[in-house]
């Protein structure tokens, strides 16, 4: 088993959802984004995905382009981001890593040292957004072959005809996106994304966690309560753009934590 | 339809989009089934006598094709070799290839049942095409349109917004055309349902690649009937610039078997193609990558981020190219060659002294090319060379250039 199929096979014995949280990696500079990871798990945090900047995040609003941008402008390389991992994994052996971003900088490096890296490193996950199960041989059939989990997004467009082929060669947990749209866009609504949900649940054993348009405490609560976990990201690094103590946005995390918990 | 030919330069892409290794569909999972649908539906129009009807009739009695192949006496003359004859594409409606293209897509829509037409534009061609076949079936246009670019295509920003599109300023990124594409992406991932993308040029995710390049091959089909009535036969060399590779994919694709005919795929090199990375040439100064979908030759850095392009032509500087241009490379079935803003410049003084044609910026880099070919050559070497836009849009930034003030 995966730390990540360890976690949430934890979680459904406490019966708890799981709260997976974003933050970039490298922003807004590399020791402050490493302070913020690794005080997540303290602060209630089940998974933690961290972004690989890239210049052209195709499917991200304003709030995590920014966060990519100031990443890169700080000097964040793949190197750094795998470093990264490394650091925490000093500190924490159990936390789930999912390293998360678009495919141009992990192809560039080349496929097979990037997995080999990725998982020396100990990352547990990837979820790369330009990757559709039409392009399985490019890196989901490596990444699983590596021992990785390939986490594969779900959207409200994925129709019954569709669905078996996205959860085929999934695993770790489905993503499901709760709206057509982008990244810390419109709020995600719990009485339309429930429907949704038990569709995919009808159709794989995996974990559902629900993102895209997650907000607040109340949000993560309402969708936390229809799925298996709750996927925040824009809301976190807005606060860093802002240039909020990590300390502060550590609180922040926190109170996301505990309605995602106590749902 | 013929059995395709095995040893043919012309059957791509597979079934899978891609070209060799190039294409393919790097899209996020919700506009993964649009593309589907798309592809089902372009299959259906391709076979469809009706849609090629209505394509024809509206491309001689709107854009006024066929465009004239057109012997350039004094060019040739004054370069003392090859004898040089323009595909004058630049005499179509909207001043450019562009709304062969645009046609084609827009009609797709329409069968659709789409009622919002998105599109991203660099210097504003494919935009002003796109607004205008929209008023002319009076759908909902909107334009991106790189913050940068706005305030460098000022007419063309006044021209769209009279044909009653929206004009989107993208400040993300770079502010460039790159960005205007990201931003058209994320527009159509949020309007799924109504919308229709209207790619600009020969790359994106399958099926735009292969669908663009089919609309834009009337340009070739064109002139290779028309050479063969005023020559005989068939051209020794094809010349056309390439940004994202519209232009060039059409005049070569009917090309692409005849084997004699040498191709030739000319990129901006701005201020050089050197370790600077000023330059827009992809193939020449850039390695395999994948970005808006496909997988192509892209300018990056060693870590896989992208660069961004610079040329003089806001129409070439994308820092990548589609990705059957990448495929004809690696096959060396074309040549690309690069040529830089300077010598892109003469050749636009060149033509508009010698032919009394004021080029786009575009096709002075593929006319800079010819220059340099054709003195070398003898007078019954043909050269056809792609003409693919007019100038009217380029004369600020040629004045700026020139050092000449308005």
């Amino acid at each position: 088993m995966t730390r990540i199929e360890e976690t949430f096979a934890r979680l459904k014995e406490q019966n708890r959802k799981a709260f997976v949280a974003f933050v970039m990696a490298g922003d807004p500079d590399r020791a402050a984004s490493l302070d913020l990871i690794k005080g997540l798990p303290a602060a209630g945090v089940d998974v933690i995905e961290m972004g690989m900047p890239f210049t052209d995040p195709m499917a991200d609003g304003p709030a995590i382009q920014l966060a990519g941008q100031r990443a890169l402008e700080a000097g964040q390389t793949m190197k750094d981001t795998l470093d990264m991992v490394r650091a925490f994994r000093e500190t924490d052996a159990r936390t789930p890593i999912v390293l998360m971003g678009y495919y141009n900088p992990v192809y560039s490096r080349g496929v097979d040292t990037f997995l080999a890296e990725a998982r020396e490193a100990g990352v547990d996950g990837l979820i790369i957004v330009d990757l559709p199960p039409e392009e399985d041989e490019e890196l989901c059939l490596p990444a699983q072959a590596a021992g990785l989990n390939f986490i594969r997004l779900a959207t409200p467009t994925t129709d019954a005809r569709r669905l078996p082929k996205v959860l085929t060669n999934t695993s770790g947990f489905v993503y499901y996106v709760s709206i057509t749209g982008i990244t810390g866009s419109a709020e995600a609504n719990a009485a339309s994304v429930g429907p949704e949900v038990s569709r995919i649940k009808a159709a794989t054993d995996l974990p559902v966690c629900v993102g895209f348009g997650i907000k607040t405490p109340e949000g993560a609560a309402s969708i936390a309560g229809i799925a298996d976990g709750a996927v925040i990201g824009s809301a976190i690094v807005e606060r860093i753009g802002r240039g909020e103590p990590v300390d502060q946005i550590l609180t922040f995390v926190a109170s996301l934590a505990e309605a995602v918990h106590n749902a | 339809m013929n059995a395709p030919q095995t040893n043919s330069f012309r059957n791509g892409p597979d079934e899978r989009g891609r070209f060799g290794i190039y294409g393919g569909r790097f899209v996020s999972e919700t506009l993964m089934p649009l593309i589907l649908d798309l592809e089902a539906e372009y299959g259906r129009a391709k076979e469809d006598p009706a849609f090629w009807a209505e394509m024809d009739d509206l491309w001689k009695h709107y854009v006024g094709r066929p465009s004239p192949l057109y012997f350039a006496e004094r060019l040739t003359e004054h370069l003392g070799g090859a004898k040089i004859y323009l595909k004058r594409d630049e005499l179509n409606h909207t001043g450019a290839h562009k709304i062969n293209n645009v046609l084609g897509q827009i009609l797709l829509a329409r069968r659709m049942g789409k009622s919002r037409i998105i599109a991203e534009t660099g210097a504003g061609q494919h935009g002003v095409a796109t607004a205008t076949v929209c008023a002319r079936f009076g759908l909902k246009c909107v334009v991106f349109m790189g913050a940068t670019d706005v305030e460098r295509q000022k007419p063309n920003v006044f021209r769209m917004k009279l044909l009653g599109a929206e004009v989107v300023p993208v400040n993300s990124g770079r502010a460039t055309l790159k960005d205007a594409m990201n931003e058209a992406l994320r527009d159509w991932v949020t309007n799924v349902h109504d919308t229709f993308y209207c790619i600009g040029t020969v790359a994106g995710p399958h099926p735009y690649p292969q669908l663009v390049r089919d609309f834009q091959s009337i340009i070739g089909k064109e002139a290779r009937e028309q050479i063969l009535e005023r020559e005989g036969r068939l051209p020794d060399t094809l010349v056309a610039c390439i940004g994202g590779g519209s232009n060039a994919m059409g005049l070569f694709h009917p090309f692409l078997d005849d084997t004699d005919v040498a191709i030739i795929g000319v990129e901006a090199g701005g201020h050089g193609v050197d370790e600077r990375m000023e330059h827009a040439a992809s193939l020449t100064g850039g390695r395999p990558g994948v970005l808006h979908g496909n997988r192509t030759y892209l300018l990056q850095d060693e870590d896989g981020q992208i660069l961004e392009g610079h040329s003089i032509s806001a129409g070439l500087d994308y820092p990548g190219i589609g990705p059957e241009h990448s495929w004809l490379h690696d096959m060396g079935r074309v040549e690309y060659v690069s040529v830089t803003d300077e010598e892109a410049l003469a050749a636009f003084k060149l033509s508009c002294v010698t032919e009394g044609i004021i080029p786009a910026l575009e096709p002075a880099h593929a006319l800079a090319h010819v220059a340099r070919i054709a003195p070398k050559l003898p007078p019954e070497h043909l050269i056809v060379m792609n003409m693919c836009g007019r100038g009217d849009k380029d004369i600020f930034t040629v004045a700026d250039a020139l050092g000449v003030g308005l």
